[in-house]
């Protein structure tokens, strides 16, 4: 199993039927690929719509049914569209129960970076402030590692996305949580040992008294 | 509600006029009205949208054609010449959450003094900002936003202005309709009176000043 699809299927245990939840571009879209059979999720693109269904063949691409990266997607029976201020009342206001982000940093005490890394790429944060401020739950999905260089660190140098915590912190060695405020291992990749996982990790982080392995 | 040639409606538009557009990524943009711009060359413009597109869509073709002196978006990261004209310091670019940046735009068009957000609190946006605690919480206040012009894209749009959009080509559109002194629409369809039934009207026909005729 590669890196991204063993994230995107440990993330994948974090959805339960009928919650809303909102995947950001890169790694969370494949979430929606590992949804159990017979679960319903509303999944929710910030442009403005509650349903979105697959990528959409060219031949059927319509050009006003897009996710929030632009491309033309399909929306399932059940979708509704929506402005973007309704959009936001959604993602702010507590009705998003869980929104899974990538990250390019998140320290020991689960702060998350991911919209700048200045004087290099400047893309902007577009919704990710408001999604880590306002869901009820934050996952993010990254890899563990950048060029050899742990994402996972002790305090955030980049410009931070929120001052609140995310929840879960989900690789393709492991996956971190938060309680009290302070990085814990409280999973394992299939085949990776706590000692690999501490190995690539810059932040101080702690074990939980019993690991588990991912159950992917 | 005017109708009127394509032309002319941007004629209206002076060099240096602020605009807010919709669109996210393209979807949703009305598209003549960016060509028009480009073709009569208009200049120093200040764009309020979600983003700046993608290179020769939507609004990528105001940047493109360097039109543009001042963004307020959320979102620059598809449009590689958008972040290329920002660091050689040709375009002014003010970054704003989504979620807040709506929010300027419908306090600009609800006729509020702002809104109050915990968005952004402890990084680079409360930078400046006044911090408001109500009932023990935080929020940064976000002043409202207007614009000279918004350029609105609709779907079905009647004889009276009344305006419908269609699925994820809504995004910004009807909030921006309330938040310029002059609306200008671009629709796929403009059809009698009647045929959108009032339940179903997303923009009521008073807010709208001009609607773009079929060439």
């Amino acid at each position: 199993m590669d890196a991204q699809t063993i994230i995107a299927r440990r993330i994948a245990l974090e959805l339960h039927d009928g919650m809303l939840v909102n995947l950001g571009i890169g790694i969370p879209t494949l979430v929606a690929n590992f949804v159990p059979p017979g679960m319903h999720v509303f999944f929710q693109s910030e442009n403005g719509l509650i349903g979105t269904g697959p990528v959409s063949e060219p031949a059927t691409a319509l050009a006003w049914l897009t996710d929030a990266g632009g491309r033309p997607v399909t929306a399932l029976p059940g979708a509704c569209a929506f402005d973007s201020a309704m959009s936001f009342a959604l993602i702010r206001g507590g009705h998003l129960d869980l929104t899974v982000l990538g990250g390019l940093q998140v320290d020991q005490q689960g702060r998350l970076a991911n919209w700048m890394i200045p004087g290099k790429m400047v893309p902007g944060m577009g919704g990710a402030m408001d999604l880590v401020i306002g869901a009820k739950r934050v996952v993010v999905a990254m890899q563990h590692t950048a060029k050899g260089k742990s994402k996972v660190v002790k305090q955030v140098s980049l410009p931070l996305t929120s001052a609140r915590p995310v929840h879960l912190v989900v690789t393709e060695l492991a996956v971190i949580a938060f309680p009290e405020g302070r990085a814990t291992l409280v999973e394992t990749a299939p085949d990776v040992s706590i000692d690999q996982v501490l190995a690539a990790t810059e932040a101080h982080i702690l074990v939980a008294d019993e690991v588990s392995q991912m159950a992917i | 509600m005017k109708n009127i040639p394509l032309q002319q409606a941007v004629e209206m538009i002076p060099n240096g006029a602020s605009l807010m557009i919709g669109g996210f990524m393209g979807c949703g943009t009305p598209e003549p009205l960016m060509d028009e711009l480009v073709r009569q060359n208009k200049r120093e413009l200040t764009v309020i949208a979600n983003d700046t597109g993608l290179p020769g869509v939507g609004i990528g073709k105001l940047v493109e054609a360097k039109l543009l002196r001042r963004v307020v978006v959320s979102h620059i990261g598809l449009n590689p010449e958008t972040q290329k004209q920002m660091i050689e310091g040709q375009l002014q670019v003010e970054l704003v959450p989504q979620g807040t940046l709506i929010e300027r735009i419908r306090a600009g068009g609800a006729g509020l003094g702002g809104i109050l957000t915990p968005t952004g609190l402890g990084t680079v946006v409360e930078e400046g900002k006044q911090k408001v605690c109500v009932d023990g919480r935080d929020y940064l206040l976000e002043k409202p936003l207007r614009a000279d012009y918004a350029l609105v894209h609709a779907f079905i749009c009647d004889y009276l202005g009344n305006l419908a959009y269609v699925l994820t080509a809504r995004n910004f559109n009807p909030v921006i309709a309330t938040a310029a002194d002059t609306v200008v629409v671009q629709s796929e369809h403009i059809v009698p009176v009647g045929l959108i039934a009032p339940d179903h009207v997303v923009t009521p026909a008073p807010l709208v000043d001009y609607v773009i005729g079929k060439d």
